[in-house]
């Protein structure tokens, strides 16, 4: 059964509950929390609340990009250190800023399937322990040096020790620029920018209203979705550190380019966030629903993933919405609410630009008619990444789990939760709300 | 059987292929080991066969899965009478380690778990010792802890293997150490995961390397001049924790090193002499009993059923906060519920230094970090076995708290207050199931105080309170049973102890002697040191419920520093003033009366209470009253508890020197009717 065949005709899959962490910011040196330790803290709250023993899960999935030395298949790491026992398998997915979706995406196949009736799924990542490393010269050294045998041999490689044998390799840099066409995430977006001819000033907007939405469902407790977590130096965290309550078009204006300097348009301010966080949802069949009396919050409908060019990264959720549409024969004004992951303002601006454009339609999807604007009033209604941050693995997770908060608060029915992939790849999900299977509260 | 294996009643002797003998304790009828008369006589006998048989090397191991051996059998001490016999006795175990040393064979002790004091000195006769690496591996010399020191050799063996500053640091505090510390001073020759430990032990006894010696840095101290030196630093250092009076044993140790330091053979018979004077003597007897009043109250606290997995406990305040970390510690789910925020990041902090502190390995201390978990909206408590009540001292409250919980309650869930005064009854009566309701006070700080009374309401149901005993027990606490009296036993006894040094203070005795007083009777901290360190609202409050159930009188001095908020510690300024944590006190010898007089208005008082207590059945013996009263208010272990000490200082005595504090300061000195029992009980004894 293909995947598109599993959602429509295997059994259906339901979110029942969902939980993430705060999202932290990036200082410049690791956070407080490691990839794991967000992840056990925002998935012991959420099991804490569950009518059913954490060993009672059929496997546990989670997406992690660059899980620290000793997080190994990290989801394994977390599932022993939230109590669910040596017999609940657990493994890690990889597919760059879709992981956290992807994670949700093979629970729900292996639920669709008929392999597992209740998962965990979800997506952590603690960039700011990305990992500075020995670059190529060092290791050689030192691969010399475990082999010099005299003392004279050793002095002899210490003097060939120069400052560049000292200049460390800085993960998240090289995990950030594209492999194999060498642009940065943020050039994409530069690319993009130009191709649809999207200002500086439309960025800028687009990140200024990110904060604005975000502060006012802070403001307006609408974040349920967040579990408080704690340091052991006596700190707790209970919101998104990104918002910027203070900032404003002048202050954006005045930020360097932070990718093509100096002509370029993509700030520090109109990107993403460098963000620690972590993000759960679980997933159930209908006879887990039944035998727990679980609540349900939605059902996942449709899922799409594709591949595009990687300089073009950013148009990726345009890719996999479409088909999803088509599939499900949609028309935009039928999607209540949709999140797509603000990787960049231009990414996102060029997405909604794209996806009404006659001629991208066509020559890129090769469809006879562009879709319908996207109302901006139904898009990241909450704001996105540009404020809250955007911790690759965890992403994917936190919009599917918002979307299903936001079509909860607005009775909303039909929800996409879309995003771009470094790389060059786009997913998307098309989750919602459910009648008639409500048990419990 | 192999036929040249030899086996009786608590060693087994079987001897391998490679000529090795194997020689396993497993004494009968125990779960633990520890050395008895019986079973020394055994392995005199035994290590005899060995010696014949002239095996390729011995290898003394347990059969135990608890550990090695933990020390000599306490209770054989008990029936010593005098200080000839205890020196026959001891001389007669040095004998027979001695056996083992005078082996020409290479001899190994393989050591899991507990290697104490007998235990200890019986590896030490060995020549090489190899031990598990395991975290329950602990080895060490507590004999200080019941006032004695090591006798079979140990002092001698320990000091000459590992150098005398790490030897005697282990003998004077009565410390044990890790795997890890026993490598590193070179008490363990190797430390091993237990799937080598044989292995290791055959290489061993075929290799036969010369024995560990301290080397010279660490044999240094052990010059002549040195010890004179260290023995007087040591002596300096002892003293300011303990009075040689009280607790002559550690002093007893220095004199043994000082003077026998560089003198085996002299060190060995004097270290048997020194062990047979202390061992008659009234400190070593006295904590010799505190330790089977410890070793009764964990026995209650064995007896019981099931374990609970997951703890709820509500408030995070510094008592339900260590309360809760205390429990995660020692393997339990838990979470802790408060309405805010601060202070469960405050609980999870603490409980990292304790996790840290205590467990050390990163490992370890994440796993109990995972355990605690901070719950704002209380999502724990329909998990719960145990539900802990641990907020502010008030009956409305814990009542409409009651009222809240219940309905999320587990149908098997019991429900524990921490409360310290309130009786049980009166916050039962909102529940639906007042049965599930019982008292576990715990005492501060939580990882220190071992303590927690287990107050049983007159409507919780047996079960209940048996349940909460044995959860008192299998988090390593020592359950008290007391009924639901207002005070229940600990603070009803120390209320009249604190509130007759507020009365000597008023009176214009300076604090700090009041204070001396306590701590020459041998009380870990003076009573107005502590009520500061309590919180003098707190010690009003406490005392007021008991007025008003007892009629006693509070102080007016207590709600006048109160008034003007002065709490003591918490506020800066209580009976002391204080300067950061420590109080200042003048060293001016401010003059007062003399110290006897303080002691004796104290210390009457509370045992005056304590007979209250047992007349009214507060606990069920008189036992259980002195072990609830050391190990809750560190009443003086030296003097055995309360009744212990009313009776070996003469009922009668006291009961006049109290009649006499009667007529001079008024009713608060009059005897209660609990005396005229122990009045007879001493004219009916000869």
């Amino acid at each position: 059964m293909s995947r598109t065949e599993a959602y429509k005709s295997g059994r259906p899959v339901y979110i029942v509950d969902g939980n993430r962490t705060p999202f932290l910011k990036a200082r410049g040196v690791p956070g407080p929390f490691s990839a794991a330790d967000l992840a056990v803290a925002a998935g012991r709250a959420l099991l804490l609340r569950q009518p059913f023993e954490a060993n009672e899960l059929d496997e546990v999935i989670l997406g992690c990009i660059i899980p620290g030395p000793d997080e190994a298949n990290i989801a394994r790491v977390v599932s022993l250190r939230l109590g669910c026992g040596k017999s609940v398998p657990a493994w890690t997915v990889q597919r760059n800023c879709g992981s956290g979706m992807q994670a949700i995406d093979a629970a729900a196949m292996d639920i669709a399937h008929g392999r597992s009736d209740l998962v965990l799924a979800g997506g952590t990542e603690a960039m700011s322990h990305a990992p500075v490393l020995l670059n190529n010269a060092m290791v050689n050294l030192l691969g010399e040096w475990s082999h010099a045998g005299t003392t004279w041999k050793r002095l002899r490689l210490i003097s060939r020790l120069r400052p560049p044998h000292f200049r460390p390799v800085i993960g998240l840099i090289h995990g950030l620029t594209d492999p194999i066409v060498g642009l940065s995430m943020g050039q994409t977006a530069e690319e993009l920018a130009h191709r649809f001819r999207i200002s500086r000033e439309r960025m800028d907007a687009f990140a200024l209203e990110s904060h604005r939405r975000l502060a006012g469902a802070q403001d307006g407790g609408k974040l349920t979705e967040i579990s408080p977590i704690y340091d052991t130096d006596g700190t707790f965290f209970d919101h998104d550190e990104g918002v910027r309550r203070d900032t404003d078009m002048a202050g954006l204006a005045r930020l360097k380019p932070a990718f093509d300097r100096p002509f370029g348009m993509v700030t520090a301010g109109n990107s993403a966030q460098i963000t620690d966080g972590a993000a759960w949802l679980l997933l159930a069949s209908a006879s887990a629903v039944e035998r727990h009396k679980l609540p349900v919050l939605g059902r996942i409908v449709d899922c799409q993933w594709v591949g595009v060019e990687p300089g073009q990264m950013g148009l990726g959720p345009v890719h996999a919405m479409a088909p999803i549409m088509n599939r499900q024969g949609l028309a935009t004004g039928e999607i209540d609410f949709l999140e797509i992951n603000e990787a960049f303002a231009a990414q996102v601006l060029a997405c909604l630009e794209a996806w009404q454009s006659p001629e991208y339609c066509r020559d890129e999807l090769g469809l006879d008619a562009p879709f319908a604007p996207i109302d901006p009033e139904r898009l990241n209604v909450d704001g996105g990444a540009v404020a809250i941050g955007h911790p690759v693995g965890t992403s994917g997770a936190r919009i599917v789990l918002h979307l299903l908060h936001v079509l909860q608060r607005h009775d909303g029915r039909r929800g996409m939760a879309s995003l771009c992939i470094g790389g060059g790849q786009g997913g998307a999900m098309l989750i919602e709300r459910v009648e008639g299977v409500h048990h419990g509260t | 059987m192999a036929p040249d294996a030899k086996s009786c009643r608590h060693w087994r002797l079987e001897q391998d292929s490679d000529g090795i003998a194997w020689l396993t304790f497993d004494r009968a009828g125990r779960s633990a080991n520890s050395m008895s008369r019986e079973t020394l006589e055994e392995l005199a006998d035994l290590l005899v066969e060995v010696s014949r048989r002239q095996s390729a090397g011995l290898v003394i191991r347990s059969g135990k899965e608890s550990g090695f051996i933990a020390g000599a059998d306490v209770n054989e001490f008990t029936g010593l009478t005098g200080t000839d016999q205890a020196l026959t006795l001891i001389e007669r175990g040095q004998t027979i380690l001695g056996q083992i040393e005078a082996l020409t064979i290479p001899t190994l002790a393989l050591i899991h778990g507990f290697c104490l004091g007998g235990g200890l000195e019986l590896a030490l006769a060995c020549r090489y010792r190899i031990a598990t690496d395991a975290p329950a591996t602990r080895l060490g010399f507590p004999e200080v802890k019941l006032g004695i020191h090591p006798g079979f050799g140990g002092t001698v063996h320990l000091t000459r293997l590992v150098g005398p500053l790490a030897a005697l640091d282990m003998i004077l505090t009565g410390r044990s150490i890790d795997a890890r510390r026993a490598r590193a001073i070179g008490l363990a020759d190797y430390t091993v995961p237990e799937r080598h430990l044989e292995n290791a032990a055959r290489a061993m006894i075929r290799h036969s390397p010369s024995p560990a010696t301290p080397g010279f840095v660490r044999s240094l101290p052990g010059m002549w001049f040195m010890r004179l030196l260290f023995a007087a630093y040591l002596r300096r250092k002892i003293a300011k924790r303990a009075d040689e009076n009280h607790y002559p044993a550690p002093f007893a140790v220095i004199d043994l090193w000082e003077r026998f330091g560089g003198d085996p053979t002299g060190m060995l018979a004097e270290e048997a002499r020194s062990v047979a004077r202390l061992i008659t003597g009234s400190s070593a007897r006295n904590l010799i009993r505190v330790f089977l009043l410890q070793e009764r109250l964990k026995s209650i606290g064995r007896q019981g059923s099931s374990v609970p997995r997951h703890v709820h406990v509500v408030g995070g305040g510094t008592m339900g906060g260590d309360i809760a970390a205390w429990c995660a510690m020692q393997g339990l789910r838990v979470t802790v519920q408060d309405i805010d925020h601060q202070r469960l990041a405050g609980v999870v902090a603490r409980g990292a230094r304790l996790f840290r502190h205590n467990l050390r390995d990163p490992r370890r201390v994440e796993a109990a970090l995972d355990r605690l978990i901070p719950d704002l909206r209380g999502d724990g408590l329909p998990r719960a076995d145990v539900v802990i009540e641990a907020i502010v001292e008030d009956v409305a409250a814990k009542q409409e708290l009651f009222r809240q919980i219940e309905p999320r309650l587990k149908p098997d869930a019991f429900i524990a207050t921490n409360t310290s005064s309130i009786p049980i009854e009166e916050l039962a009566g909102t529940l639906a199931r007042p049965d599930r309701l019982v008292g576990l006070h715990f005492f501060n700080p939580v990882p220190k105080m071992e303590l927690v009374e287990v107050v049983r309401g007159t409507a919780s149901a047996p079960e209940t309170v048996a349940r909460a005993t044995a959860f008192a027990g299998a988090i390593g606490r020592l359950p008290l049973p007391v009924s639901s009296s207002p005070g229940f036993l600990v603070n009803r006894i120390l209320m009249p102890y604190l509130l007759e040094a507020v009365i000597m203070e008023a009176e214009g005795i300076p604090a700090a002697a009041i204070d001396r007083a306590a701590v020459e009777f041998g009380m870990p901290m003076g009573p107005l040191l502590l009520a500061d360190t309590v919180g003098l609202d707190i010690c009003l409050a406490v005392a007021g419920i008991l007025a008003a159930r007892f009629g006693t009188e509070v102080p007016q001095r207590l709600a006048a520093l109160v008034s003007v908020g002065h709490l003591g510690k918490k506020s800066g300024r209580g009976f002391y003033t204080y300067a950061g944590d420590k109080p200042v006190v003048s060293e001016k010898n401010e003059k007062g009366p003399a110290r006897n007089e303080l002691e004796e208005r104290l210390v009457l008082r509370l045992l005056n209470e304590a007979l209250a207590c047992l007349r009214e059945k507060v606990v069920t013996d008189g036992d259980l009253l002195d072990a609830g009263v050391v190990f809750g208010t560190g009443f003086a272990p030296f003097r055995g508890g309360p009744l212990h000490h009313i009776r070996n200082e003469g009922i009668g005595r006291l009961h006049e020197r109290l009649k006499r504090l009667e007529e001079r300061y008024g009713e608060r000195f009059a005897p209660d009717a609990g005396w005229q029992e122990l009045l007879l009980e001493e004219k009916e004894s000869p």
